[in-house]
């Protein structure tokens, strides 16, 4: 029997370059003003996926990712990599939703193709939260192996995992279906593969090309490999009252900038006259010494 | 009833972790202002240590559970335990350390629980919110305070509606303060009968842990470097510079994520709070969530080629100039001065 593995991908802001004016009123991050790159510990858990599929072969590897039309980049940067094929879970009534929401959104999209492992990042850069990955979990009742760095070893049953730790490392073992999370320190990921991009270059979903105003009809009956299906609440028979900001129990109350009080401070250069003196000031207030 | 709780975390020593203690002591605080009692959630092995321990901040109540299924920490086993504690206790408030543990259960609860969970908080406040368009106020609520995206922004987040409130607090964030006085805790037996083979599908198979290597928290005096530094063979001459002045050495996210230095050497909201007497940052720009885990440094020193960053802002003392020319500097006059 064919293996099915999902990849839970995630686009993200590039955080490394984030404005002043990235967040809107309510509180939640104007994400159209920011670079958006595929989420760095996602590409950790996208090879992993990959590196079970090399061991074992008969798998398919499927990447879902929820976000606005544009996250599409993230399904085709995937399939460059060597996924089989993604799905755009896009629907504005998830707008606004918190990790709760947010997980329940992708377990009912995960549900849908009932895969033997579920593979996460260990947590996206946009808020560190790490939460989605377990949420999903358990919503779908399968155990999780959080902060995997390695896979040792894996058949059709089970897979050898082990865990980066705070102060080590664990091996666990875990039997399919189940969830993990990757973390950063796991191998990284395969580069694109210049075949797989030529032939998959224009792969879009529906709503790129209309916006594109290209007809697709013709060109999906041809080569449906180059369908990038999009599925919204009704598609994975999601309830409305769990999504968005209606559907997430987390509110931001209040968004504050940072104001930084100017201490006053002494100002050194870096000539030599300069250190000394900064090292007598700290050695005769006994900061050092 | 409407009690907070702490998830208290054992060490690989059968101890509670510090970060769990220090959450107790600013559960303590939170309990005191709500007029409500502070309860301890422990699940191991070998547990009187960590009953010694708990007399020391405050807690009404212990709920414990010894038994081997439970220790080493395994998800299915204390997820299950705790998530029929809370559901029958009704907790207003759970906190977690955010750790390896803390960020493996708290998911895991909240989703069963359907409450919010807030990562990496910097503070906890109890204060009151209007809801203007729903026209209701909510007494009492707490505020979970931690610095949002992108980093020039810190965000207040709520759950007007649901219980338990959760939060998980990085170590060191919050102060360990236990209480004057030790008091002699209720201990309330959690019930192990509840836990079924399936709970044990996830097994450990080896485990190799060590002792700890870097304690930035003990230290009096921090060297820290970030992106700045340029390289790791630059990064050296902070340990020099640590090891004259006896101080331990850190760094900022940046530099960990280039491979300056280790991870559990990172300073900042999503790594360690360090409070030193000084604290000496060697090109660091100063982004808030590196800031939120060092500005309580008694004296900080920045040394930037930039007068812009930051950091400079907060720093006591700065040293415009280049960290690899002014680094050297400081020790040979350092080493002249206390001869
Ligand atoms: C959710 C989230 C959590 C985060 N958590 C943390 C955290 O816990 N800790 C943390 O540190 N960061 C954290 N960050 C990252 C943080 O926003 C910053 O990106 C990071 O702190 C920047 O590190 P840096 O100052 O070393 O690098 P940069 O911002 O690149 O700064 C380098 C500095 O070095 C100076 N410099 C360059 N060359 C020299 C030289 N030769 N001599 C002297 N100075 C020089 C530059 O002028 C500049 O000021 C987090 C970010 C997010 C989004
Ligand atoms: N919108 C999303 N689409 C796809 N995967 C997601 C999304 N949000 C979170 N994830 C997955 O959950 C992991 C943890 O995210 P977070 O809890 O936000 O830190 C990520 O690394 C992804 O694997």
């Amino acid at each position: 029997m064919k293996m099915k593995i999902v990849v839970l991908a995630k686009q993200v802001p590039d955080t490394r370059n984030v404005g002043k004016d990235a967040m809107k009123e309510d509180g939640t991050v104007n994400r159209g003003v920011l670079p958006a790159i595929f989420n760095p510990d996602d590409l950790n858990a996208l090879e992993l996926a990959l590196t079970i599929k090399d061991k074992l072969k008969d798998v398919e590897i499927t990447v879902i990712t929820m976000g606005p039309t544009r996250a599409a980049d993230i399904i085709r940067e995937a399939i460059y990599r060597g996924a089989d094929k993604g799905y755009l879970l896009t629907d504005r009534k998830f707008a606004g939703s918190d990790t709760l929401a947010t997980s329940y959104a992708l377990s009912k999209a995960v549900e849908k193709i009932k895969p033997d492992l579920v593979v996460c990042g260990l947590q996206a850069i946009d808020g560190d939260t790490a939460q989605v990955g377990p949420q999903i979990a358990e919503k779908l009742r399968l155990p999780q192996v959080t902060y995997v760095e390695k896979l040792e070893s894996v058949d059709n049953k089970q897979m050898l995992l082990t865990r980066r730790l705070e102060r080590g490392v664990e091996t666990v073992s875990v039997p399919f279906p189940a969830l993990i999370t990757v973390h950063s320190s796991a191998a990284p990921c395969r580069p694109k593969h210049a075949k797989r991009m030529l032939k998959y270059k224009h792969a879009h979903t529906t709503t790129e090309l209309q916006e594109q105003h290209r007809d697709y009809t013709d060109m999906f009956k041809e080569k449906p490999y180059l369908h990038i299906e999009e599925w919204n609440t009704e598609a994975v028979g999601a309830d409305e009252k769990h999504l968005g900001l209606g559907g997430s129990p987390t509110k931001v109350k209040e968004i504050e900038s940072v104001v930084l009080v100017q201490k006053e401070s002494k100002r050194f250069t870096e000539k030599d006259q300069d250190i000394d003196q900064l090292m007598k000031e700290l050695l005769e207030t006994r900061v050092i010494g | 009833m409407k009690n907070i709780f702490v998830y208290c975390e054992l060490t690989e020593e059968h101890r509670i972790a510090d970060v769990s203690l220090e959450l107790l002591s600013k559960g303590k605080k939170l309990a005191d202002k709500l007029n409500v009692d502070l309860e301890a959630v422990v699940l191991g092995v070998q547990l009187d240590n960590a009953f010694e321990q708990l007399r020391s901040f405050g807690v009404s109540t212990i709920h414990y559970a010894d038994d081997k299924q439970l220790f080493p920490y395994k998800t299915l086993t204390h997820a299950k335990l705790v998530q029929a504690l809370f559901e029958k206790e009704q907790p207003e408030i759970v906190l977690f350390g955010a750790t390896s543990v803390g960020r493996d259960l708290a998911p895991r609860i909240a989703s069963a629980l359907r409450c919010g969970l807030t990562a990496d908080c910097t503070n906890l406040v109890i204060g009151n919110h209007v809801d203007e368009r729903k026209n209701q106020n909510y007494e009492n609520l707490l505020y979970q305070i931690r610095p949002a995206f992108g980093g020039n922004i810190i965000a207040t987040i709520i759950n007007p509606e649901t219980r338990p409130q959760m939060a998980t607090v990085r170590e060191g964030v919050m102060k360990l303060e236990p209480q004057a006085v030790k008091n002699n805790p209720v201990k309330k037996k959690i019930d192990v009968s509840l836990l079924k083979p399936m709970d044990e599908v996830v097994k450990i198979l080896h485990r190799h842990i060590e002792p700890p290597k870097v304690n930035l928290k003990a230290a009096q005096i921090m060297v820290a470097g970030g992106y700045g530094m340029g390289s790791k063979e630059n990064f050296q001459i902070l340990y020099e510079l640590a090891d004259l002045l006896g101080a331990e050495v850190g760094g900022t996210r940046a530099a960990v994520d280039a491979g300056f230095c280790g991870h559990e050497r990172q300073i900042g909201q999503t790594g360690v709070t360090v409070r030193p007497k000084l604290y000496i940052a060697c090109g660091i720009s100063g982004a808030v969530q590196h800031r939120a885990g060092m500005d309580q440094s008694s004296k900080i020193i920045s040394i930037n080629t930039s007068i812009h960053a930051p950091i400079n802002a907060i720093a006591d003392y700065v040293v415009v100039g280049d960290v690899m020319k002014v680094i050297p500097k400081m020790m040979q006059s350092y080493k002249k001065q206390i001869k």
